[in-house]
């Protein structure tokens, strides 16, 4: 036990590195001019050139790549991932507060997403070949062809604009003091974005269970279940359910990166002050130190997704317990 | 009378191999059309017409005109065929360096598979559109910017396939026998393993198309693809946001159901071609 939890430790700290390796390179050979994408072509124009150089210095243009990140590496073992340059804030502050309302976001898409498309692989499993099995079938394919901005835009039209059933975007209400935000308000606010993603993402586990349920229905125990007089549903409920949630948990699990990748952009379309919204930001603006904290703070997340799921296997599925089948 | 016809069993025209290759043939003609298309009305998609602006959908402009008077629905088009020259280019690099790649790692022995499998997980660690919003910033964004971060992102779950069948084809008897006459490894690899891997590398190419497009348009929705005055469909759903909350809806909605076709036709056609290609599936 204490060597898998000295190994992942291990894992993920190679896995840091490796990320923050290219994400520093990859910032770093970037030919967009931080200070001209910053101050734009007018003012740049006007600008003197002393200034020019000055704001060349706070962008860290022209020291070395190896230098720079030197330095980065050794504050950030210290807990120090530099000054974000655009929110003139610590990057760990920005990312702390950005990350709050993301992971609310994300926590309800995936958990509505998650339980929806469990539902619905287990009822089109059900009705296989059958009216229901073919619209949840149709309505899969369909989004997995959609592109999740644009949903996000139609919704807003529908649900924002023409119906004005949600706010068109942010967080909180416009004007609104943070001590008057009630819980209510941040409920309000995400859930025409939570919608979203989780509407996008049902495809992937409802299409693995709808699998998964046609195989444990021609199974021996469930047709064993049949022949002492259960009903499929209620075989099915009563010894299919562990067998088909495992994988669709792993899949769920597995998907956070999708989901992630989902809330840029749906942030980006509401206006949402998320994780998302700030590396699209950070991007534009060629502010390095907060984008390579996003990268990592978004490979972290994925690694304990997928390290959950694995621990979470181990709780629900008995032979996994006993065994050392998994690593 | 009519209760008898409609418990009739429907009549097969066409056997089912047929049906699966009139629908593929179909699809590919269909998204040449709107390539060609796309091309021929680049001119008139940037053409401006003051008298003509924020006009709804109508017989005229079926998909209706934006603030400057272009016509909704030949940018579109014009977009759509940026979109799957991109998709073309980025998903044909991706196939190829899976290819190489997946074959390096099953045939380069321990170290470099166990280097490339590395590669592999880390690639997946990193959700898709940060990757993504790094490498175009890393290339300064415009057409190549894109192209080279969808190829360079979408290569490792091909990749993996492709290490997996040809470790499996490696174990083969047909490439013992080879090994045993005394055919040189390049020589078997050529010879019996890229035939074998063949159909599944053309339906993975197929199938990155989609996933391509996709990203290329989300990755120009957020600023990091084409440049605004290019038509693409990204461009015209992020400035359709700024109309939205005065009523023009079809600014978004039309080119949105636009690019959903294209997509969906990519996807057909890939299912398709693996239907008629790959034998485990041939009695689908």
């Amino acid at each position: 036990m204490a060597s898998r939890i000295i190994w992942h430790i291990v894992k993920f700290i190679v896995l840091m590195f490796a990320v923050s390796i290219v994400a520093f390179v990859l910032v770093s050979i970037s030919p967009i001019d931080p200070v001209q994408a910053n101050v734009g072509q007018t003012a740049y124009l006007n600008m003197s050139e002393a200034k020019r150089a000055q704001l060349a210095d706070y962008w860290g243009v022209g020291t070395p790549i190896w230098e720079r990140y030197g330095h980065w590496l050794i504050s950030a073992i210290q807990g120090d991932f530099g000054m974000s340059l655009r929110y003139n804030a610590p990057v760990t502050s920005v990312i702390a507060t950005r990350f709050a309302n993301s992971a609310a976001l994300m926590a309800v898409a995936w958990t509505i997403s998650g339980v929806l498309g469990f539902v619905f692989g287990v009822v089109a499993g059900l009705f296989k070949g059958r009216w229901p099995d073919r619209i949840i079938k149709g309505y899969c394919f369909l989004l997995a062809s959609t592109p999740t901005f644009w949903l996000a835009l139609v919704f807003l039209t529908l649900f924002a604009v023409w119906l004005g059933w949600f706010p068109l975007g942010f967080s909180v209400p416009i004007g609104a003091a943070s001590q008057d935000v009630t819980f209510w308000d941040a409920l309000h606010h995400v859930a025409l974005p939570a919608l979203t993603l989780s509407v996008v993402g049902v495809a992937n586990v409802a299409l693995h269970t709808r699998e998964k349920t046609i195989d444990v229905l021609q199974s021996d125990y469930v047709r064993f279940a049949r022949a002492r007089g259960e009903s499929s549903l209620g075989a099915l409920l009563h010894h299919g359910l562990r067998n088909l949630a495992l994988p669709a948990l792993t899949l769920q699990f597995a998907s956070i990166s999708e989901i992630f990748g989902g809330s840029v952009l749906v942030e980006q379309v509401f206006s949402y002050p998320g994780l998302g919204q700030a590396a699209v930001t950070a991007g534009l603006g060629g502010d390095v130190a907060l984008l390579v904290g996003i990268a990592l703070i978004s490979a972290a997340l994925v690694f304990g997704g997928n390290l959950l799921a694995n621990v979470l296997y181990g709780v629900i599925d008995p032979r996994i317990r006993r065994g050392q089948s998994y690593g | 009378m009519v209760d008898e016809i409609l418990h009739q069993p429907r009549r097969r025209v066409l056997n089912n191999r047929t049906q699966t290759a009139v629908t593929l043939v179909v699809s590919l003609v269909l998204l040449l059309a709107v390539v060609v298309g796309g091309r021929l009305l680049f001119s008139v998609a940037q053409q401006t017409d003051f008298t003509a602006k924020n006009l709804a959908p109508s017989l005229q402009h079926l998909f209706g005109t934006d603030w400057m008077g272009r016509d909704m629905l030949s940018r579109s088009l014009a977009g759509l065929s940026t979109s799957v020259l991109v998709g073309l280019l980025a998903a044909g690099a991706s196939a190829i360096l899976a290819l190489v790649l997946g074959a390096a790692a099953a045939l380069g022995g321990k170290r470099v598979d166990t280097a490339i499998t590395w590669l592999i997980d880390l690639m997946l660690g990193i959700p898709h559109i940060v990757l993504l919003i790094l490498i175009s910033f890393a290339i300064g964004k415009g057409f190549w910017g894109v192209t080279i971060g969808v190829a360079l992102t979408h290569w490792p779950n091909l990749a993996r396939v492709i290490r997996a069948e040809i470790l499996q084809c490696r174990e083969a008897t047909f490439v013992a026998y080879a090994r045993k006459l005394g055919k040189s490894p390049v020589r078997i690899a050529l010879d019996h393993m890229l035939p074998y891997v063949f159909p599944q590398f053309l339906v993975g190419l197929v199938l990155l198309f989609p996933h391509a497009i996709l990203h290329e348009a989300a990755i120009t929705f957020l600023g990091f693809g084409l440049p605004p005055e290019q038509p693409a469909i990204g461009i015209i759903l992020s400035e359709s946001m700024s109309y939205l909350s005065v009523g023009m809806w079809w600014l978004a909605l039309f080119p949105g159901i636009a690019l959903i076709i294209t997509v969906l036709l990519f996807d057909r056609a890939g299912s398709n071609l693996r239907k008629l290609i790959d034998p485990h599936r041939s009695q689908e």
